[in-house]
C-alpha cells in the first residue's frame, strides 16, 4: 500500500473518526482512502470548501468529541495556518498530515520535498509550541499516525505528520497489528462537579481535561487570551498565564515527546542528520561509507520540532562534524548549527526540491569533511 | 512501537536485491505493472519491495517509468539508476534508458513498439497485440507480467497470478488470467527456443 494509504488506515486504527480535507496533490489519496473508509466504522467525512475550512472543521470535530484529522500539502498547509494556531490556543487535539510537494506557492506539484519544516514549527502567528513527526516509510507512518493521535490527545494539540511526495506515493509492504496490540490514548475526561468545572486548569502532567461540547460542562472556546474559565480576559497577566501553560505542557514532556534513532553514534566521526524520506538516502549512505571504511553514524529525527537540541549538543562535543540532509535549502541544518553551538562544524546537504537526495550526494560531502 | 520500527530499520545488507524499472507511455498500464510485480514479491513471496513510479501532467500519453525494488531485507533507497530488469513498452522508454542497464542485466522489449538501436542482448513480446488478439489491448501490461516473471523468476508464478487477479477490476479476472498465461507461456517458449539454439550452435552463446 502506499505511504498514503498506510496513513489513513493509521488513522482509522488510530481511532479517527471524522476526516474534514480539501483534496491536493500529492495528499488526495489519504482524503480518498478516509472517504472510502470512514463510512465503514460510522464516521464522517465531508469535503470542505478549502483548506481554511478543512482546519476548522476538525477543530469543531475534536470539540465534538471526535478524534479528527486533515491531510494537505504546501498550499493548503499555508491556508490551514491561522487555524492551527487557533487549535493550539484552544488546546485541541487534532492531526494535520502534510504531504510535502516543492514550493513556494504551486511549485512542482507532483514532486517531493522537506521545504515546509519552518512553517511547520512557526508558520502560525504568535509564540507557540508544536509537535511534529517525520516517517520514513509506510510501515512507519501507520504507526505514526496513531503515535500522532496519541500525543494530540496526551497534551492537547495539533501534531503534524511531515511526510513528503515520496513517502507518500510509495508503494511498500505495510503489516496491520491487530487491534488489541494497538495502544490509542483518548484526551483525560473531567470528572467531578459540572457547575465548578474549569476548562483550562490543568491537571498534573499540565494538560487540562477536556469535554466534549454537549456533555453538560461549560465549554467556552475562544481563540482570544483566556483565563482557566476559558473566558476572555484581557491583560498581560493573563497572557503570561496562557503562554507559560501552553508552553510548560510541551517543554516539561520533552523527554516522553522526543523520539531519535541511533545508527553507529558510538564510534562515529561524522553523524549525519535527517529525516522522512532524505532518512533513508542518509542510512544507504551510511552503510556505504561504513564499507569504505569511514566510521560515520547517523541521528535520525523521528520527532522533528519540538527539536532534539539536547541529542544534537551531546553529539556537537565529541564529532569531527554534524551533516544534514534534507530536500531543502537549509531548514533543520539551521536548528542543528544552533544546537551545536559552534562546538563542531555543520554542513548541509540539500537541494531546491524535486527530487530525492542520492546517496552519492551525501558521500561525496562525507568524504570532504572526514 | 519504537522497538519495532527499529528492528525494521535497522539491519544491514541485503543479501539479494533486485531493481526493475518499467517504462512506457500513459495509459499502457506501466504503473499498474510495477504495483503488481512489486506487491507480488512483498504479499505473495514474503520479501520486501518499493514501488516509486514518475509521470508528468498528462494522463495518456506522457511518458512514466515505474521502479520496482525487491529485496530479502530493507530498502533504504528506493529509486533506480541501473536496472537489474528493464522493461520497455515505449520506444522513447528505451531510448532514454537502456544504457543505464547493469552490464550483466535483462532486457525486455515489446517488440512492435520498441526497435532496439544497440547490439543488446535482449527478450521480446509483441504484447500489445497479443492483448488485441485477446480482445483488449489494455491487458498488454498483464501479459507483458506473465513474460518478466517467467524469464526473470524475480517473482514467483503463483504470487504473480495471485496479485493479477487481485488487482484487475471485477469480472475482468479470467479474461486477465489469459492474458498472464499468455506471457508466460510465451516466455517459456522464447527460453526453449534460446536453449535449443545454444545446443545446436555449440560454443555459440546464444
Amino acid at each position: 500500500m502506499t505511504g498514503d494509504e498506510a496513513c489513513a488506515e493509521g488513522a482509522l486504527a488510530a481511532g479517527c473518526r471524522f476526516f474534514g480535507g480539501y483534496p491536493i496533490t500529492p495528499a488526495t489519496e489519504i482524503a480518498e482512502h478516509m472517504s472510502k473508509r470512514l463510512p465503514e466504522v460510522g464516521g464522517t467525512f465531508i469535503q470542505m470548501e478549502d483548506e481554511i475550512a478543512a482546519m476548522a472543521s476538525i477543530l469543531g470535530g475534536a470539540w465534538a468529541g471526535q478524534k479528527s484529522m486533515t491531510a494537505t500539502s504546501g498550499p493548503g498547509f499555508s491556508l490551514m495556518m491561522e487555524n492551527i494556531g487557533l487549535g493550539v490556543c484552544t488546546e485541541t487535539p487534532c492531526v494535520v498530515v502534510n504531504v510535502q510537494r516543492v514550493g513556494p506557492s504551486t511549485g512542482l506539484p507532483t514532486m517531493g520535498a522537506q521545504a515546509d519544516m519552518m512553517q511547520a514549527r512557526w508558520g502560525s502567528h504568535g509564540d507557540y509550541r508544536i509537535i511534529a513527526l517525520a516517517p520514513m516509510s509506510a510501515q512507519e507512518i501507520f504507526f505514526q499516525t496513531i503515535t500522532a493521535f496519541n500525543l494530540s490527545e496526551r497534551y492537547r494539540t495539533p501534531v503534524f505528520i511531515m511526510t513528503d511526495e515520496i513517502v507518500g506515493h510509495m508503494s511498500e509492504k505495510v503489516i496491520i497489528p491487530p487491534a488489541d496490540r494497538i495502544i490509542t490514548e483518548w484526551r483525560p475526561k473531567p470528572s467531578g462537579r459540572k457547575d465548578r468545572f474549569l476548562l483550562y486548569k490543568p491537571g498534573k502532567n499540565g494538560v487540562a481535561p477536556m469535554p466534549a461540547a454537549g456533555e453538560g460542562y461549560n465549554v467556552h472556546v475562544t481563540g482570544l487570551t483566556h483565563d482557566e474559565k476559558g473566558y476572555p480576559v484581557m491583560s498581560v497577566e493573563a497572557q503570561e498565564q496562557m503562554m507559560d501553560r501552553l508552553c510548560r505542557k510541551i517543554d516539561d514532556n520533552l523527554d516522553d515527546i522526543i523520539m531519535t534513532e541511533a545508527h553507529h553514534l558510538d564510534d562515529a566521526e561524522v553523524v549525519l542528520v535527517s529525516y522522512g524520506i532524505s532518512a533513508r538516502t542518509s542510512l544507504a549512505a551510511m552503510q556505504q561509507s561504513r564499507a569504505m571504511g569511514m566510521k560515520v553514524g547517523f541521528l535520525r529525527l523521528i520527532t522533528v520540532w519540538p527539536f532534539a537540541q539536547r541529542q544534537i549538543a551531546a553529539l556537537a562535543e565529541r564529532v569531527k562534524a554534524l551533516v544534514t540532509v534534507e530536500i531543502n535549502l537549509g531548514q533543520m541544518h539551521l536548528e542543528v548549527t544552533r544546537a551545536a553551538a559552534g562546538k563542531t562544524p555543520c554542513h548541509l546537504v540539500g537541494h531546491a526540491g524535486g527530487t530525492i537526495i542520492s546517496p552519492d550526494q551525501v558521500i561525496a560531502t562525507i568524504k570532504e569533511v572526514y | 512501537m519504537r522497538r519495532q520500527l527499529a528492528a525494521r530499520h535497522g539491519s544491514g545488507v541485503n543479501d539479494m536485491l533486485k531493481q526493475i524499472m518499467i517504462t512506457g507511455f500513459g495509459g499502457q498500464g506501466v504503473v499498474l505493472a510495477g504495483r503488481i510485480v512489486g506487491q507480488a514479491a512483498a504479499i505473495g513471496d514474503k520479501l520486501e519491495s518499493t514501488f516509486v513510479q514518475s509521470y508528468g501532467p498528462e494522463s495518456r500519453g506522457g511518458a512514466c517509468s515505474a521502479q520496482v525494488t525487491i529485496a530479502d531485507g530493507p530498502i533504504y533507497f528506493p529509486y533506480i539508476k541501473n536496472p537489474d530488469i528493464l522493461v520497455c513498452m515505449s520506444q522513447s522508454g528505451y531510448d532514454k534508458y537502456y544504457t543505464e542497464l547493469k552490464p550483466d542485466g535483462v532486457l525486455i522489449l515489446e517488440q512492435d513498439l520498441v526497435k532496439p538501436t544497440a547490439p543488446q542482448d535482449h527478450f521480446a513480446i509483441p504484447c500489445t497485440r497479443f492483448a488485441e488478439e485477446l480482445g483488449n489491448k489494455m491487458m498488454a501490461n498483464i501479459i507483458m507480467i506473465g513474460f518478466v516473471a517467467a524469464i526473470t523468476e524475480v517473482v514467483s508464478l503463483e504470487s504473480a497470478r495471485d496479485t493479477v487477479l487481485a488487482s484487475v477490476p471485477k469480472g475482468t479476472e479470467q479474461k486477465n488470467l489469459k492474458a498472464f498465461e499468455r506471457g508466460w507461456d510465451y516466455a517459456l517458449a522464447t527460453l526453449k527456443g534460446r536453449r535449443n539454439k545454444a545446443a545446436g550452435q555449440i560454443g555459440v552463446v546464444a
